[in-house]
């Protein structure tokens, strides 16, 4: 008998490059600059073929793009819906539809594109995300939900959306929740690795912004506490987040986002309106009283003397 | 007649010391006088209870379990805000009465005493399931729109305040009138000082 002859590969064959075309609705270009703020970005770009982008280089024009709407491996989309909103001389509500029928998967890239966001409050009535308006699901893509992948975040860290990228390239199954955020990403919440947690514990506010002491939370509206995202473990320009720079989350990943009062915890008698994520209020009130009781001097002294 | 438990048997050395701190207060009371009111001797007490300031932190929570158990279930009830201060107020005045020992402990030893309390009874932890029930009382009426949004403290001292002054000058026999027929007029008062305007 013939032996078998195998044939072993160490290293697993290069995936092909993927073919992407990222298409703005309304939007500030904020996910944009994030994404080409990505230290890695060249390294990024060796594996994948951008068939349009509005700032790099690429392959077809937005006219281009509109007459011949080809197929693609994946569609970004950055900003918010609005069906009558026009791209070279193409409304949204068929520009979108078409080029998201003819790709294998979809990134709805931001808050704006993910749930209306800030667009959102300019017409209430009209703008939505691409598949959530708001926390409901009823946006124009909602027929084909299962290829939409929800990058919310205003903007998007632009190592998820690279996480996103290489999972579809090496052909990995993303684990979303129910707004179809990878949880990779999003079963975090924002309050999960910030270093004023002790403070948090403690109960010891932050008297001002840009300090390094005291916890945001209670008077400066933090929403980390409520918030998914990896913001504290995944850092942004890789060195620091939003609290650990001494401002608060301001929850921009979350359906409700943009919330009133950005800088302010609404309070009913003193008391958070709402409990951190999952917490009973009797168990959360009983335990800030214990920890209110307490006066740690290490933790009202500055950190840096 | 079966031996009482442990447990049992706490609980009665909790009973009759809450009397005598309330009556003769915090110094005046010793682990003898106690121990003597029970029937037991000093050694055996310490056994319950390892020392003076231990018992009485253990009376503290024990109240506050009282107060926090009885102000939670009117919480829970599907009344107006008005009623539940009402409530509260009718719940803490026949305590007052019937357990006179309760409130006077609360007032005449934990109130008047810190210095007891301090190590491991800081703030407000010793009595934290009846500020708790107190907090969620607010808070509540505050959301649906009863009471005035203020700061916690501002709130709970109004009320507690007003309650605790009126026991106390009950107990110092000043009062023209039984304590129970101010019930109505004090619920008023809080309710229109905390309403929304």
């Amino acid at each position: 008998m013939k032996p078998l002859s195998l044939k072993i590969s160490i290293m697993p064959s290069k995936p092909a490059k993927l073919k992407i075309i990222w298409l703005q609705g309304i939007t500030c270009n904020g996910n944009t600059h994030s994404f080409l703020n990505d230290p890695s970005l060249g390294v990024l770009l060796d594996s994948v073929e951008f068939i349009y982008h509005p700032l790099l280089p690429c392959n077809l024009t937005l006219q281009q793009l509109v007459s011949k709407v080809p197929k693609s491996d994946i569609l970004i989309f950055e900003g918010a819906y609005k069906g009558d909103f026009e791209r070279a001389g193409s409304e949204m509500e068929e520009l979108l539809i078409a080029l998201a029928s003819k790709t294998k998967h979809i990134i709805s890239m931001g808050s704006c594109a993910s749930f209306g966001g800030i667009f959102k409050e300019a017409d209430p009535e009209h703008i939505s995300g691409i598949l959530f308006d708001k926390e409901n699901e009823r946006g124009p893509l909602k027929k084909m939900r299962e290829k939409i992948i929800t990058l919310s975040g205003c903007p998007v860290h632009p190592k998820w959306l690279s996480f996103v990228l290489d999972m579809i390239r090496f052909g990995k199954t993303i684990a979303v929740d129910e707004f179809r955020r990878p949880t990779e990403l999003y079963a975090y919440l924002v309050h999960n690795g910030c270093l004023r947690n002790e403070y948090f514990e403690w109960k010891v506010d932050s008297e001002a912004f840009g300090t390094k002491e005291g916890c945001l939370f209670y008077d400066q509206g933090c929403q980390g506490p409520y918030t998914h995202g990896s913001c504290n473990k995944i850092l942004w320009n890789e060195i620091s987040s939003k609290t650990r720079a001494g401002t608060p989350c301001l929850g921009c990943t979350e359906p409700s986002f943009p919330k009133r009062e950005l800088f302010a915890t609404k309070t009913y008698m003193s008391i958070p309106a709402e409990m951190p994520l999952g917490i009973p209020k009797r168990s959360y009130l009983a335990l800030a009283g214990a920890a209110k009781s307490f006066h740690i001097k290490r933790l009202e002294e500055r950190l840096l003397k | 007649m079966a031996r009482p438990t442990k447990e049992e048997r706490k609980i009665s050395i909790m009973t009759t010391a809450l009397k005598l701190f309330s009556k003769e207060g915090f110094y005046q009371t010793t682990m003898p006088l106690i121990a003597l009111n029970i029937g037991m001797s000093v050694g055996n007490l310490y056994n319950y209870f390892t020392s003076k300031e231990f018992l009485a932190k253990e009376l503290i929570m024990y109240i506050a379990n009282i107060l926090g158990e009885e102000i939670r279930r009117i919480n829970e009830s599907l009344i107006s805000t008005e009623e539940k201060i009402a409530a509260v107020v009718h719940m803490y005045f026949k305590i007052a009465q019937e357990r006179p020992e309760t409130i006077e402990y609360f007032l005449r030893v934990y109130l008047s005493n810190r210095e007891v309390f301090r190590d491991g009874c800081e703030g407000m932890i010793c009595v934290s399931p009846f500020v708790t029930e107190m907090m969620i009382l607010f808070e509540e009426g505050v959301r649906i729109g009863d009471l005035r949004d203020q700061d916690f403290f501002s709130a709970f001292g109004l009320f507690m305040g007003y309650l605790g002054g009126m026991v106390f000058i009950h107990g110092e026999k000043i009062l023209p009138k039984p304590l129970e027929s101010y019930e109505a007029s004090i619920s008023e008062n809080i309710y229109y000082a905390l309403k929304t305007r």
